[in-house]
């Protein structure tokens, strides 16, 4: 038997509330595949099975809040012996629609009438059914005032933010270095690339910034990882997490994986599908919880630097200011330079100065050869 | 006026016969013995052997005589011990008095009153207790009524002999002792259920000997602010599907009880109903309390765990109320 327990999304979920199970008991599901949404603080995410197996018994029905760890289905290995499925359970094949949410006739018709979506509605019924009660008690929600439900959730946000970042800075000793990077080999290639690109496949600079630090990382493993018990554990491929703003206010890191593998083009793609997501709020487990480091990105601002806090339990955070000409001087000559501030905040308990040095000044150098990038 | 079930069957069987001279009854100890359950006490000094005639153990044979006698123009009461016995008059009520008004085109009709026991609940193991009045439901050109009340019994013998074709009704054992106070207004139809308690929460549908129970479940439910509807549903061919309906676009939700076994029964018919006319308004999936699926039991504690009591009535509405 195998326990699915709810994954820790992120250092600032302590519970989450299921909203949907996409699997029901007899389904085969295969590692990776998306078998629940549930709720934390910050979006409703896609929750991944982390291994193969055959679904036995749902132990958490939708519209309940538990905490990380609590189990919430038992799974069977792929070759265990099946017990029969309860009679009534019903036989779906392989391959079979969805299960169907258990929703009663009469809290159908109610919500049409009412007009409220069913989807992701709390479910009190036998079974876990929808009832009348339930579309009754989800439309006196939605007729308050939308700004009232909205703030909410944002304080909501906010106290996860903050709780997470109180205890980076409690825990974590940060060390802060920067470094002005020239820009004008990447602005140059960059422009060339996107000639005669359609706007919407054009490679924006933060790729290129995501690719090199995802290059320099190769050399120097202290920097990404998780700082769990009193230990690193070094990751052995770098999933950078992205820091997005959402439009209601509070940010967002998910992970884009296995950065250092991908071309630039599907970088780009991947970056494109991650903020819509994060946006609509459709996020997958894996996303949140597998990022090894953070890259921040404020230029789009008009700030010169930023120093970022670490988002635990990673080790490092870069950042990236705007890009902006500057007086350079070089070889004797003074000249006006596009330049943006590299910086690197990182956790003193896993690298020194000395590394973190080193590694600023890698991602420099990577950044001047774009077309190796 | 305060009286027992049985003592209101008496006086309607009374109250026919001395209004009525083509009325008789007929059937096993209903003469010199009084009536198995003692129904017609007194009658055979009353009313003489020619209006009141003891039978020889043969259901087929006197059953038949009373279908003779209704198509010559009489109003027989026939009275069968139990509807395990019933069993053997089959082919004269299904083949016959079910069937005649049809086969004749409407030439002859059968005027007869077929009375007899159903139920458990009296250890007199699996050939005496059975309820099989979902059989006789199932019967085009036949009315089947089950009295659950005093008023029922008092009330529903009337205008069973005044209908032109075969009326069957189903007196559960274990109603004959119930006593309680005839109303004013007994005088009833045998067409429509009946509401017995009215609520908000969930109908409890049932009939004859389940009706107490319900009602029992329904006061213990009361306790816990569960407000249960209870429909008695009086008359089981045909079924009177506007009632329940009713019932259902107020509470949406449903219990059905029926002595019954599940498997093909009146409880299951009246949960087809539902999905037909009520689907909309159901809030839960409809649940049933019947008995187990076991010829029912001679031993006291195994009789009574087989038939539905009212602790099963109480988890079933729970469960359903998700509670």
């Amino acid at each position: 038997m195998i326990e699915f327990k709810l994954p820790s999304l992120g250092a600032d979920m302590d519970e989450g509330k299921l909203l949907e199970w996409k699997v029901g008991p007899g389904d085969t599901v295969k590692k990776g595949q998306v078998v629940a949404i549930v709720d934390t603080s910050k979006a409703a995410v896609d929750v991944e099975i982390w291994c193969d197996g055959v679904v036995q018994e749902l132990l958490v029905q939708p519209g309940e809040t538990v905490p990380v760890g609590t189990v919430l289905a038992i799974l069977s290995a792929p070759g265990d012996s099946l017990p029969l499925p309860p009679p009534g359970a019903g036989g779906r094949g392989e391959g079979g629609a969805p299960p169907r949410r258990p929703i009663t006739p009469a809290a159908r018709r109610r919500a049409k009438e009412l007009g409220i979506d069913l989807d992701s509605m709390p479910a009190s019924g036998p079974g876990g059914a929808v009832t009348i009660e339930d579309v009754e008690r989800a439309a006196a929600k939605v007729s308050l005032p939308r700004t009232a439900a909205a703030s909410d959730k944002q304080a909501e946000m906010r106290m996860a933010i903050a709780a997470a970042m109180s205890r980076s800075k409690r825990e974590i000793p940060h060390y802060y270095l920067s470094e002005p990077v020239a820009m004008r080999r990447a602005t140059e290639w960059l422009a060339k690339a996107n000639e005669g690109k359609p706007i919407t496949s054009r490679l924006l600079m933060a790729v290129l910034q995501l690719k090199a630090v995802a290059l320099a990382l190769k050399q120097f493993p202290e920097m990404s990882g998780f700082y769990r018990d009193n230990a690193f554990q070094p990751a052995a491929a770098a999933h950078i997490g992205v820091a997005i703003s959402l439009r209601q206010g509070g940010l967002i890191a998910p992970a884009i994986h296995d950065v250092g593998d991908k071309t630039l083009e599907q970088l780009m793609l991947d970056l494109t599908d991650l903020v819509k997501r994060a946006r609509s709020g459709s996020l997958r487990s894996s996303e949140m919880s597998d990022p090894t480091i953070t890259v921040t990105n404020l230029g789009e601002q008009g700030v010169a630097a930023v120093y970022g806090v670490i988002y635990p339990p990673q080790v490092a955070l870069v950042g990236f200011g705007r890009i902006a000409e500057q007086p350079w001087a070089e070889h004797g000559t003074l000249t006006v330079m596009p330049v943006a501030t590299a910086s690197l905040a990182a956790d003193h308990r896993v690298s020194d100065g000395h590394r973190g040095a080193l590694f600023l000044a890698e991602l420099r150098d990577l950044l001047q050869q774009p077309e190796n990038l | 006026m305060k009286m027992t079930y049985r003592e209101a069957i008496r006086q309607a069987m009374h109250e026919a016969l001395a209004a009525d001279p083509r009325v008789f009854l007929m059937g096993e100890d209903v003469g010199k013995y009084g009536g198995t359950y003692a129904c017609s006490k007194g009658f055979l000094e009353e009313f003489g052997p020619e209006r009141i005639r003891d039978t020889p153990l043969s259901e087929l044979g006197f059953v038949g005589a009373g279908i003779g006698a209704a198509l010559g123009g009489l109003r027989p009461i026939v009275e069968v011990m139990t509807v395990n016995f019933s069993l053997l008059a089959l082919d004269q009520i299904v083949n016959t008095a079910a069937a005649l008004r049809h086969m004749s085109g409407g030439q002859f009709s059968v005027p007869l009153v077929l009375r007899m026991a159903t139920g458990a609940g009296r250890q007199l193991a699996a050939q005496h207790s059975h309820s099989l009045e979902n059989w006789y439901a199932h019967i085009p050109g036949i009315k089947v009524l089950a009295p659950a009340t005093i008023a029922d019994a008092r009330g529903m013998l009337g205008p069973a002999l005044a209908d032109p074709d075969p009326v069957v009704i189903f007196e559960h054992a274990q109603l004959y002792n119930l006593e309680c106070e005839l109303p004013g207004d007994w005088q009833c139809d045998i067409a429509s259920a009946a509401l017995r308690r009215a609520g908000t929460d969930i109908s409890l549908i049932t009939y004859g000997g389940s009706l107490p129970k319900a009602l029992a479940a329904a006061d213990q439910l009361a306790a816990e602010s569960i407000n249960v509807e209870v429909i008695d549903l009086r008359v089981l061919r045909p079924l009177d599907t506007a009632t329940i309906a009713a019932s259902l676009r107020k509470t949406h939700k449903a219990v059905v009880v029926d002595e019954g076994w599940k498997s093909g029964s009146l409880a299951a018919e009246v949960m087809a109903r539902i999905l037909e006319d009520c689907f909309f308004d159901l809030d839960a999936p409809v649940a049933r309390v019947c008995s187990e699926e076991v010829p029912i039991p001679y031993a006291k504690h195994m009789e009574e765990a087989a038939l539905p009591q009212v602790p099963k009535i109480v988890a079933a509405v729970k469960q359903v109320l998700g509670k």
